[in-house]
């Protein structure tokens, strides 16, 4: 039927690696593009830009940075709140220091800074592992926001100490600020959630992403059959900063537009992102975009159900909402250790093997 | 990606929900998390203003009123979903009660041509109507509070503050920043002594904050406290035995919920105030009779005339007297967002007007300007007396210091028309 290598030739080694080596799948891959790309921008209005879309694109490139250190690499962090907070402020410095050059620009480099400060916070991963990294991770993350509220240079000592992303174009269409259109500002995040889950996912293919991949089975064994743990972790560390900071950067200037350091990048959503990337399914850029979305939908989705479908008080429904989450997460750790992304495996193989599993 | 698809198809229920002729006033509400304990009584007393409304006088103005709640649990992106969500049902005015969220909602609700109301929190320096067309923070705002405290201290004082040592213990936010400058330039008028103690959110931890108030043995304590942090806080003060008449909190951190847990050792805990305290108005005879009553009221309808409480049916009252004004000025009933923003604008609260609704001495009175969104910035003092269980009112509506807040106000608006371009509102 679909899904089936069968009448599927490759005839070159280039396709023969392809990432999507099967025709359906390939065709599948398309079409989602397809309708993200041409037709949702065509659609969309604020709410659902606001309340769904951008909260997803934007989640989805921060779980793809830390599905790359800890899924990939096997490097514990929870610093992925203050790593997404020094992408927010480098971007706030960056668009209120040099006011007409392009967005993306700006978050690229917000990018760029993340990345090295996240190697700085990365070097002790060459001397401590597991619990211990996640507990100097930690420190990271609270250093961080400590960081960002006490030096009013950061927030351009302003009274409140709150960062407000003023107005920004890109190719003279409005990114940032309250009069940007629902498109624009989807499209932006669309572009860099393409951008670096093809980047990710290609990294992780080759060399580099193999490398990581050693260290996180078994650092000793790397080491011996040649594997620079040094440049590996770093690596790692950096690659995964540079997406976290790309989506603090869109978080802070696209997405909310105003934001309270110790509020927007506490503690709460360094596990935020874990959570997606754990139900998600740890090592795979599918994994990040399922938890990503599961993650920003499955509130959006009780409340419409609970609160405008059934008229259920709006507390109870916020009560509910932690409570399964919570419980989702004690599920997926017993019953599917490897999250969403293994479901959809598990469901690619019946498919392959459909109407005659042997 | 295929959850996609699955959300397309909660859109279509969604617009599919009725639109009828009402006036809808969005409560972003927070009954859960560390805030609830002054978000929960807040929206009570917000909803059941506008129940009694639709129930007594069939809404305002011959429309009926609608509440639609929104869960934020003071958290910045559930307010931007709530915003979002609410704002295409016809939404009359936001009243988000988080600084945070107010912060981000200034910029998108001018746009949007939506006024908020940010009573006595939000951006202080949208007091200057001329810079945020759409923003409007009277009765008070956080630097007449910060002005308030000091005057009381200074009335205490004979009026002389010179080489005291003061302390401001506040939330670690844009909330509890925000006065730190005027106290400041206060400082440097009155000759006192300022120390800042940060308070990390939520604010249960708080032990060394207090066992430096310990060391450096301040003569008073101010507070810019909310929710859980507000509680620990005077439990803590009660513990190092620090003298509760000299420990003043700002009005977020001056409801009974506060003060209570620490039992008799929290009498004398001071709070400024915006809103008369208790339940004995004739309003509240006829909230009893046909919200409570009937089974109509908001959450558990055990809030009657607790501080916060009071605060939200006060925050009703002056919108729907804004909705009263609009309503007069373009004679039409149903009226837009745009319109209520006119009304806000106009709004005149005089002590006829409180007393003809049922709530005399209820507030300060106060006149909006387009010049002036904050009103007057009249503030009060209560005092927790543990043994009645309630707090006393014990200097009634002051003026604060406006020769010191005004400059400070022109200069941070200043600051925000030239960041953003604005163009003058009023001419």
């Amino acid at each position: 039927m679909f899904y089936r290598e069968a009448g599927d030739f490759s005839t070159t080694y280039p396709q023969d690696s392809q990432t999507f080596p099967i025709k359906f799948d390939r065709w599948r891959y398309y079409v989602v593009l397809f309708i993200a790309v041409v037709v949702i921008p065509f659609m969309i209005n604020d709410y659902w830009v606001n309340s769904i879309f951008m909260p997803f694109l934007i989640y989805a490139i921060a779980a793809i940075g830390l599905n790359i250190l800890v899924g990939y690499c096997g490097q514990v962090s929870l610093g992925t709140g203050g790593f997404m907070a020094v992408g927010a402020y480098a971007c706030y410095k960056l668009m209120t220091g040099f006011p007409e050059v392009s967005m993306f620009i700006h978050v690229l480099l917000a990018g760029g800074i993340t990345a090295m400060v996240g190697v700085l916070f990365g070097l002790p991963s060459l001397r401590i592992k597991g619990f211990y990294l996640a507990v100097a991770t930690l420190a990271a993350q609270f250093f961080l926001v400590w960081l960002f509220n006490k030096v009013s240079w950061f927030y351009n000592y302003s009274a409140s100490g709150q960062i407000n992303a003023p107005e920004r174009d890109t190719f003279g269409i409005l990114i940032t600020g309250p009069n940007t259109e629902a498109w624009a500002t989807y499209m932006f995040c669309l572009i860099f959630t393409i951008f670096s889950a093809v980047v990710a996912r290609n990294l992780t293919r080759g060399s580099v992403g193999r490398q990581w991949m050693a260290i996180r089975d078994m650092d000793i064994a790397a080491e011996i059959i040649g594997v620079n743990p040094l440049k590996a972790k770093l690596t790692a560390f950096a690659v995964s900063s540079f997406f976290v900071g790309i989506s603090g950067a869109l978080f802070f200037a696209v997405y909310l537009g105003a934001v309270e350091v110790g509020e927007a990048f506490g503690i709460t959503k360094s596990f935020l992102v874990l959570f997606m990337i754990i139900i998600g399914g740890l090592g795979s850029i599918f994994g990040s975009f399922a938890g990503a979305a599961f993650l920003v939908l499955l509130p959006v989705a009780l409340k419409v159900i609970g609160v405008d479908w059934l008229g259920w008080p709006t507390d109870i429904v916020a009560h509910l909402n932690l409570v399964i989450v919570g419980g989702l997460i004690v599920v997926f750790l017993i019953a599917e250790p490897h999250g969403l992304a293994q479901l959809w495996r598990v469901a690619k193989e019946k498919l392959r093997l459909w109407p005659f599993p042997h | 990606m295929n959850y996609k698809l699955g959300t397309w198809a909660v859109a279509g229920l969604m617009a599919a929900s009725p639109v009828m002729a009402d006036l809808v006033f969005p409560s972003l509400s927070y009954r859960t998390g560390p805030y609830a304990a002054g978000g929960i009584p807040f929206a009570d007393g917000y909803a059941d203003y506008f129940t009694l409304l639709n129930e007594r006088d069939g809404g305002i103005g011959g429309v009926m009123t609608r509440v639609l709640e929104c869960e934020t649990g003071y958290n910045t992106e559930k307010g931007v979903e709530c915003y979002e969500s609410t704002k295409g049902e016809g939404a009359l005015v936001y009243q988000p009660l988080s600084t945070g969220i107010t912060y981000q909602l200034i910029p998108k609700a001018t746009a949007d041509d939506i006024p908020i109301h940010s009573m006595g929190y939000g951006r202080t320096s949208a007091a200057n109507g001329d810079v945020f067309s759409h923003v409007f923070n009277y009765p008070a705002n956080y630097w007449n509070g910060a002005s308030a405290a000091i005057n009381h201290i200074l009335d205490e004082n004979g009026g002389d503050i010179s080489g005291k040592k003061i302390a401001l213990v506040y939330h670690n936010s844009a909330y509890g920043k925000e006065p730190i400058r005027t106290l400041e330039k206060l400082s440097e008028k009155h000759g006192f002594e300022l120390s800042l103690l940060a308070v990390d959110h939520p604010g249960q931890e708080q032990k060394s904050q207090w066992l430096q108030i310990r060391r450096e043995k301040p003569d008073n304590v101010i507070m810019y406290g909310w929710g859980v942090m507000n509680q620990v806080a005077v439990q803590e003060a009660a513990n190092i035995r620090f003298p509760m008449e000299n420990f003043i909190g700002i009005w977020w951190s001056g409801a009974e919920i506060d003060v209570q847990p620490a039992g008799d050792k929290a009498n004398g805990y001071k709070a400024l105030a915006l809103t008369a305290v208790g339940d004995d108005f004739p309003l509240y005879d006829e909230l009893r009779q046909y919200v409570v009553d009937t089974g109509k009221a908001a959450g558990a309808g055990d809030q009657l005339g607790t501080v916060p409480y009071n605060r939200g049916i006060y925050a009703a009252m002056l919108a729907a007297e804004a909705v009263k004004v609009a309503q007069k000025m373009h004679g039409t009933d149903d009226i837009t967002s745009g319109q209520m923003r006119d009304g806000m604008e106009n709004l005149v609260i005089t002590e006829e007007l409180m007393t003809e609704l049922g709530l005399p001495n209820f507030g300060p009175t106060f006149s909006v300007s387009c010049q002036n969104h904050g009103g007057e910035g009249l503030v009060a003092v209560t005092q927790w007396d543990a043994a009645a269980g309630e707090f006393v009112t014990i200097s009634d509506f002051a003026p604060t210091d406006m020769d010191v807040i005004q400059p400070l106000i022109d200069e941070d608006s200043a600051a925000y028309k030239a960041e953003n371009n604005i163009e003058s509102n009023c001419n």
